[in-house]
């Protein structure tokens, strides 16, 4: 065969934990996203209103997609980490 | 010419061409033509992630379309952007456990079906090639001003010089120009943006004292029984046009014709004057009404005609923070000046007219310039179609896709995709201040915004310009190699050695994959040629579009429904990519490319999304659940048989 991984892995115990906060947190996103997308065509004229330092709500919504999407992503790799290491130790002991 | 930008151009690719050929001793095997060898570490990679993804289409093609339509090219960015949070959450680590070389070994791992390795092939050539064409359009794009030459050679320049790194050194040389570059792209564009706060706003720009602000002439008129008269006897009125429902008026004086659109406002009429080119039957070409040459191009436009409620030299900034800047230029007193371009024949010549529009700061920096948000519910949902695309079709990008193999754990696959969440995040914020600096000093080509960007660059400096242009074209040739590594990946790995049954030796293998980088490598350079003037960003959407309808159903539903059949994922597969193709090519935008009106088009809406990836998804379910008794559904997100 030639489409196995190229790199061995090892079972990884975290996997199902991960697959599902990955799921909540893409959903989480998701629905924000698309409150970006909906506030541009329900109520176009909120985009212009003033919200912080002087810029509109379409440009501190945009910056703040950007923002969020990075921090979202440091909050999960934490969390696959530390679950990673709490399962590794788990299978240590029983091992 | 200047030789000093062109010696700095040529070291720069001179350089990524020697690492190529260094890197190319390490790459005998498929695993290290393919893979890099899997041994890549996760914040290179992540590095290297931003290098491919920050291709010809963010830097030039957003940055030239916010320059032209204000706060709607920044929704590239947005949408382009969030789409990582699908690529992190859902597929990076996945991909990295099914997975060996190609995004179609992952997708075939429970199945191990030749339907899917034929069509996941045959959907990483189409996407690959459609991402393929904006790339190549770019490199033209960049070298015309730079090294002076046609727009065809600068296509075959790229396609040659990635010839020559695909078929000599793989995925790793990709990886390492990847890394090089996207750091210096997003390093020199925050010195771009922090060079553009130092110097500020104003309403003459006049590109740091090199170009002297070109002032273009307003007519008062008066209309009578549909006359119009002029009040300055020394112009005469010698035509007028009607073009996509704009006036324009031909006028003259001492002999030279000019074209000005024609603006009614409280009872006032005036004439704003316009740019031209005119070419005739026997193929001469007229810029402003004298013979087109060096000398007499059309003139680089955009500019604040107030800010903030002030003109002249009151209205000057001086430094400005970051904050102040995007507030000025979004203030509903400040007035911006774009220019659109208007085609049409008469007196036997067809004429390109350029002519100014004039819109507050407040609707620039809100959708709506490009994108109809307050339009008809057809334009709306365009909108909604591009949004989804965008969001989308990220982690179904068949280049993106391959970078996963390229590091050693699943672990290191989330941990890069981060890095470049962080990196492409930073540098889409600049997108929009180097968007609106090129659309505030008058350095944007009214014929052609994709270099808007480099052209900000010029205005500080040719140096700063030379740099830019030249980490702009390594931008292309490592987005075009990492898009023939995948392609060829597709055709030899997939279909040559696992569709067709060949089982070829390793190095065989490479071989196969470096004949398939030539030839894909010549149909980029031949389509490059032929979408010139198109801007790049929007053509990638479309690449988004097809890969979000072709590969992420499949991707996602192989991943979490254990109903999925093989044939559920071809037949998804092939809807999403015919379906989507199908839709751009009777788009709007497409009969205009074939220089058909924009109103023949059979289907209205420019952006397939909203349509091709639900059809996809549902197709792939129908199919599924109407082939359960074939005994190939899968069983688990980890990749087994049940």
């Amino acid at each position: 065969m030639f489409h196995e991984p190229a790199a061995k892995q090892g079972h990884d115990p975290a996997t199902e934990y991960k697959t599902r906060l990955g799921l909540w947190m893409f959903l989480f996103y998701g629905l924000i996203y698309a409150g970006f997308v909906a506030i541009n065509l329900l109520w176009p004229s909120a985009m212009e209103s003033i919200v912080a330092l002087g810029l509109n709500l379409a440009v501190i919504y945009g910056f703040g997609l950007i923002v969020f999407a990075l921090i979202l992503a440091i909050i999960y790799n934490q969390a696959c980490m530390k679950e990673e290491k709490r399962l590794e130790g788990t299978s240590g002991k029983e091992g | 010419m200047d030789w000093m930008p062109v010696a700095i151009f040529v070291a720069f690719v001179g350089a990524v061409l020697g690492m190529s050929f260094y890197f190319a001793r390490k790459a005998k095997s498929a695993a290290g033509y393919y893979a890099a060898g899997g041994n890549i570490h996760w914040s290179v990679n992540g590095i290297a992630f931003a290098g491919d993804y920050l291709s010809a289409a963010s830097f030039l093609g957003i940055c030239g379309m916010i320059a032209t339509a204000g706060y709607d090219g920044f929704l590239y960015s947005i949408g382009y952007l969030a789409g990582w949070i699908v690529a992190l959450f859902v597929v990076a680590e996945p991909m990295k456990r099914l997975g060996k070389y190609t995004f179609t070994d992952a997708l075939d791992s429970k199945f191990n079906s030749k339907g899917i390795q034929l069509a996941a092939a045959i959907s990483t050539l189409v996407v690959s090639v459609f991402y393929l064409i904006p790339q190549m359009v770019g490199a033209g794009v960049l070298v015309t001003p730079l090294l002076g030459l046609p727009h065809a050679v600068g296509v075959m320049m790229v396609g040659g010089i990635v010839i020559v790194i695909v078929s000599t050194a793989g995925m790793t040389s990709t990886t390492y120009v990847q890394f090089i570059k996207g750091g210096l792209l997003v390093v020199f564009s925050t010195i771009i943006v922090v060079a553009l706060l130092v110097r500020g706003l104003n309403t003459q720009p006049d590109q740091g004292g090199d170009v002297p602000f070109y002032k273009y002439a307003t007519l008062a008129a008066t209309e009578q029984n549909g006359a119009l008269a002029l009040e300055d006897a020394s112009w005469q009125i010698a035509g007028t046009k009607d073009v996509s429902g704009v006036t324009l008026v031909k006028a003259v004086k001492d002999g030279k014709a000019s074209w000005f659109k024609k603006s009614a406002k409280d009872g006032h009429i005036s004439l704003y004057e316009c740019q031209f080119e005119s070419v005739g039957a026997d193929g001469a070409t007229l810029v402003n009404g004298a013979p087109a040459s060096a000398d007499n191009k059309l003139r680089q436009v955009g500019n604040l005609e107030a800010i903030d409620g002030k003109k002249g030299a009151e209205a000057t900034t001086g430094s400005i923070g970051p904050f102040d800047f995007l507030a000025k230029i979004g203030s509903p007193d400040t007035v911006v000046k774009t220019w659109k371009a208007l085609k049409f024949e008469a007196e036997g010549q067809k004429f390109t007219v350029y002519a100014p529009s004039f819109t507050t700061g407040n609707k620039v920096l809100k959708p709506g310039q490009k994108f109809k948000v307050e339009g008809t519910p057809l334009e709306k949902l365009d909108f909604i179609s591009l949004m989804l695309a965008l969001f989308l079709g990220t982690a179904a990008l068949p280049h993106i896709l391959i970078r996963y193999y390229t590091v050693s754990t699943p672990a290191a696959a989330r941990k890069s995709t981060i890095v470049a969440i962080a990196a492409i995040g930073f540098f889409y914020v600049l997108t929009l201040f180097m968007g609106l600096g090129a659309m505030s000093s008058s350095v944007v080509n009214p014929a052609d915004n994709n270099m808007s960007a480099p052209l900000l660059a010029k205005s500080f400096g040719t140096v700063l310009f030379a740099i830019i242009s030249a980490i702009a074209f390594a931008t292309v040739l490592g987005t075009v190699s990492g898009l023939i590594v995948a392609a060829s990946g597709a055709v030899a790995h997939d279909l040559m050695d696992r569709f067709m049954g060949l089982h070829m030796p390793d190095r065989r293998k490479v071989a196969a994959g470096k004949i398939a980088a030539v030839v894909v490598g010549i149909v980029a350079i031949v389509l490059g040629i032929l979408f010139h003037g198109v801007n790049v960003t929007f053509l990638v959407g479309l690449a988004f579009a097809v890969a979000a309808s072709a590969n992420l159903p499949a991707i996602l539903m192989m991943l979490f429904w254990k109903r999925t059949t093989a044939k559920g994922i071809v037949a998804s597969i092939l809807v999403g990519i015919s379906l989507s193709i199908g839709i751009i090519l009777f788009s709007p935008d497409m009969f205009e490319l074939y220089g058909m009106a924009r109103s023949d088009a059979p289907i209205p809406f420019a952006n397939p999304g909203l349509f091709s990836i639900p059809a996809s998804f549902l197709t792939l379910v129908v199919v599924s659940l109407m082939t359960q008794k074939g005994g190939n559904a899968g069983s688990n997100p980890d990749g087994h048989v049940g």
